[in-house]
């Protein structure tokens, strides 16, 4: 057991601080143009799609880099290193993996230069949790499949240019499993309409969309007919170190305790207050798990011994406390912890209250916790299914 | 970037496990901890042999030389099947006097211990829960030949098995490690929830030490000691939560009413997802802690805190529960599951509960 880095990683390291220094100025010292330099800048370097294939423009790189990477770049909280989101999250790895050689040289550079911007299209209004029971449908008909159906709460529908997509080829298989179909489909196609959703917080970035008749060439088909299910489940397995994720908590954390620090509770500081502390305290002990956790995973990983659901530990963490600090942090702040931006007596410009209203990206989107749970105790605990 | 066991910690962990499977498995742990209590001699002796009672101890003095890495895989695996034997107390005492001791006693005592010749117990504070120098009560008064001290220190973990025993006290304000040995002291057994903990009060009537038998403990020193504590009892936690939860999985996976498994109803089974969460967090957490020891000692108080701050609590709940699971069964005292709530019970305030430790972590990280 040891925590030291091999020269060669710290040699790694050293080069990510020093490009950070030189290339991530203070927030008011950023001109128009700091973001497209960014994205071109982090790109030349080759951390864009840090561990795919050289051969198709990633980085070719190796788990513990990547997880140095991540870990300096939220220490930095500098901005993401391409803005295809979803792209270099599952599509692009999806492609790699089941794609044809054609359709990896058309669609992984867009999604390394940041240029085309991917949405998700698997939750139906019938069918979230129970994925695998969609029933979007795709027919063949010559050298296109005609798609008929609708998808909901596809993330970032309103602005992408294309979208993956999960459709039912056969409906007479006896699994749900099988018959599925995935397409890659691009959001300018007639007969595909967005229509936005509003969230609690205001937000409109997730969307109904809705085919009618739209045509998709079987080119563009990912993997085989039928074989949709198995691109998407290790498409969406396609998580490594969660490094970053833990790191921008820890800052998190650091943001509540400056506030704690300057909020006083019945006329007292609110840092003396046994119980806020005790809440703070918890909050750093399950960051610091989710990290120990992480690194045991990243441990196995890197020993060639395969994950299987472990991942959904920290999962269920990060749920919990994505609605707990911020709330926590409403809370303690009384009336004003309800005041938005704009507001006199908004605390950190309304951020709190904000953030507040958003958990359910983290906490339904990535799946809920009860299908985490369901996850952990039948696939690690081999209890029966429900 | 390494957070995992080497080939060898596997292997012993195995030997461990194996050990407590054959040697000492819960039907024989049940009748030793019935009526008086004496240590298991030649069981004792063969956990010397195997070289789990020098882990820690340096080469020099008949030790291995190894790390608290490796202590917590024994641990951890003595945990699991409840051992009842004194491992805790003896790393412990390993450990105190390696902090407080000069090599001349080092020399003397250490090798003794690793040879499974000389059973050691420390015994810390007298308050039952609260962890500060100020909780150490127990005086001892310089006269001519020496301390004398009069008075009884509670709380005493395996004193019944120590030959010798390492009690913290003060004089004229300033604290100290008392060594004596079993004669010189009465030794009461008090009867507590978890029998495989056994525990005693050591009264001093009267006994004058030399200044040679007495140590100096630094409050730096105590604080070392107290979490180095919590390191060893959350180890055992680790793997004693993992048991009773493998037992509970089990029983689920066997156990049918209304036609199903009970595994198949979320009340049951998320419930054991969750326990699955929180012992795979302690874990990760403890390996840390564990890890400080010997490696990054400053960072030792906050890993230690995390921990043990997030077991106590867990592991309290995850007993509780265990028995619920498995409805009126795990009421019964023939059922082992009862067994690992006593050891959650008596684990929770051992060296700190979460309040102690959460509290702490809040100054530690700036409040
Ligand atoms: C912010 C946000 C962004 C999203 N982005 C996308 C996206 O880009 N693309 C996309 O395809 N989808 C997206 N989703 C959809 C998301 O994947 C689904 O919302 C999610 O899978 C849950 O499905 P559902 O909303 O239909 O709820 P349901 O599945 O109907 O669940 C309702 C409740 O029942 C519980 N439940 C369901 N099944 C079980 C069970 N077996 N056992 C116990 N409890 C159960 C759930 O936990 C939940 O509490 C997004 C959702 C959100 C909130």
């Amino acid at each position: 057991m040891d925590f030291d880095y091999s020269p060669s990683e710290e040699a790694f390291r050293k080069e990510v601080r020093d490009f950070l220094k030189e290339n991530l100025p203070p927030r008011k010292e950023r001109g128009s143009d700091f973001l497209a330099n960014w994205l071109r800048k982090v790109r030349a370097r080759g951390w864009v799609g840090f561990s795919w294939p050289k051969a198709y423009g990633g980085g070719g790189g190796g788990l513990v880099e990547q997880a140095i990477l991540r870990e300096e770049m939220a220490l930095a909280k500098a901005p993401p290193l391409g803005t295809s989101f979803m792209g270099l999250a599952w599509v692009g790895p999806g492609i790699i993996q089941y794609g044809t050689e054609e359709q990896k040289q058309r669609f992984i550079p867009d999604i390394l230069d940041s240029k085309v911007t991917w949405c998700t299209g698997y939750s139906e209004p019938n069918h979230g949790s129970d994925l695998a029971a969609i029933q979007c449908k795709a027919v063949r008909d010559g050298d296109d499949y005609v798609v008929n159906g609708q998808k909901i709460w596809t993330s970032g529908a309103p602005w992408s240019q294309w979208i993956i997509l999960l459709t039912r080829t056969d409906f007479s298989t006896t699994s749900k499993h099988d018959g599925i179909t995935c397409l890659l489909v691009p959001m300018d196609s007639p007969g595909l309409e967005v229509r936005p959703i509003e969230n609690m917080a205001g937000d409109r970035h997730f969307a109904e969309v809705f085919f009618r008749d739209v045509r998709v060439p079987v080119a563009n088909r990912l993997g085989q007919e039928g074989e949709g299910w198995k691109v998407t489940v290790s498409a969406l397995a396609n998580e490594r170190s969660s490094i970053g994720e833990v790191t921008q908590m820890f800052s998190k954390l650091d943001t509540l305790k400056e506030l704690v620090r300057a909020t006083a509770r019945n006329g007292r500081p609110a840092a003396k207050d046994p119980a806020v502390r005790r809440r703070i305290a918890t909050f750093e002990m399950k960051i610091a798990a989710m990290k120990y956790n992480g690194l045991r995973y990243l441990t196995k990983q890197i020993r060639g011994e395969p994950l299987t659901s472990e991942t959904s530990v920290n999962k269920l963490h990060r749920a919990s406390l994505e609605i707990e600090m911020d709330d926590f942090a409403v809370a303690l702040m009384g009336q004003a912890g309800l005041h938005l931006r704009g507001s006199d007596d908004a605390v950190d410009a309304g951020s709190w209250s904000k953030s507040s209203l958003s958990w359910p990206n983290v906490v339904i989107g990535g799946g809920t916790p009860n299908i985490q749970r369901n996850i952990i105790a039948e696939r690690i605990l081999h209890l029966p299914k429900d | 970037m390494n957070f995992g066991f080497s080939e060898e910690q596997e292997l012993l962990r195995d030997q461990v496990r194996r050990f407590m499977q054959e040697d000492l498995p819960l039907t024989k742990i049940r009748t030793m901890t019935k009526g008086a209590l004496q240590l298991d001699r030649p069981l004792w002796t063969r956990m010397a042999e195997l070289g789990w009672l020098g882990l820690t101890t340096p080469e020099s003095c008949g030790g291995l030389g190894l790390s608290w890495v490796d202590a917590t895989v024994v641990l951890e695996e003595a945990g699991r099947g409840l051992c009842p034997m004194p491992l805790v107390s003896h790393l412990l005492s390993t450990e105190a006097i390696l902090a407080v001791c000069g090599k001349k006693q080092r020399m003397a005592w250490l090798p003794a211990m690793a040879a499974g010749q000389a059973v050691c117990t420390l015994a810390l504070y007298d308050e039952p829960n609260w962890l500060h120098p100020d909780a150490i009560t127990l005086e001892g008064k310089r006269v001519k030949k020496g301390i004398r001290i009069n008075g009884r220190k509670p709380f005493v973990t395996d004193a019944q098995y120590a030959d010798y025993l390492l009690i913290a006290l003060r004089v004229d304000k300033q604290l100290y490690l008392a060594a004596v040995g079993r004669d010189q002291v009465t030794i009461t057994p008090q009867p507590q929830m978890d029998l495989t903990k056994p525990t005693a009060s050591v009264e001093f009537d009267d006994v004058v030490l030399s200044e040679s038998a007495l140590f100096r403990l630094s409050r730096k020193q105590l604080a070392w000691l107290t979490d180095c504590g919590a390191v060893a009892v959350t180890a055992e936690m680790v793997g004693a939560a993992d048991a009773v939860h493998t037992l509970t999985v089990d029983y689920a996976n066997q156990r049918v009413q209304f036609g199903n498994l009970i595994g198949r109803y979320q009340g049951v089974k998320h419930r054991l997802a969750d326990m699955y969460v929180d012992i795979e967090s302690f874990r990760s957490l403890l390996y840390y802690a564990a890890w400080t020891v010997n490696n990054a000692p400053g960072e030792l108080p906050r890993a230690a805190s995390l921990a043990k701050g997030y077991a106590s609590d867990a592991f309290a709940q995850i007993g509780i529960d265990c028995i619920g699971l498995h409805g009126a069964i795990g009421f019964t005292a023939e059922y082992d599951a009862q067994l690992y709530l006593k050891r959650s019970k008596w684990a929770r305030p051992a060296f700190g509960d979460s309040d102690y430790h959460l509290q702490r972590v809040a100054t530690l990280g700036g409040l």
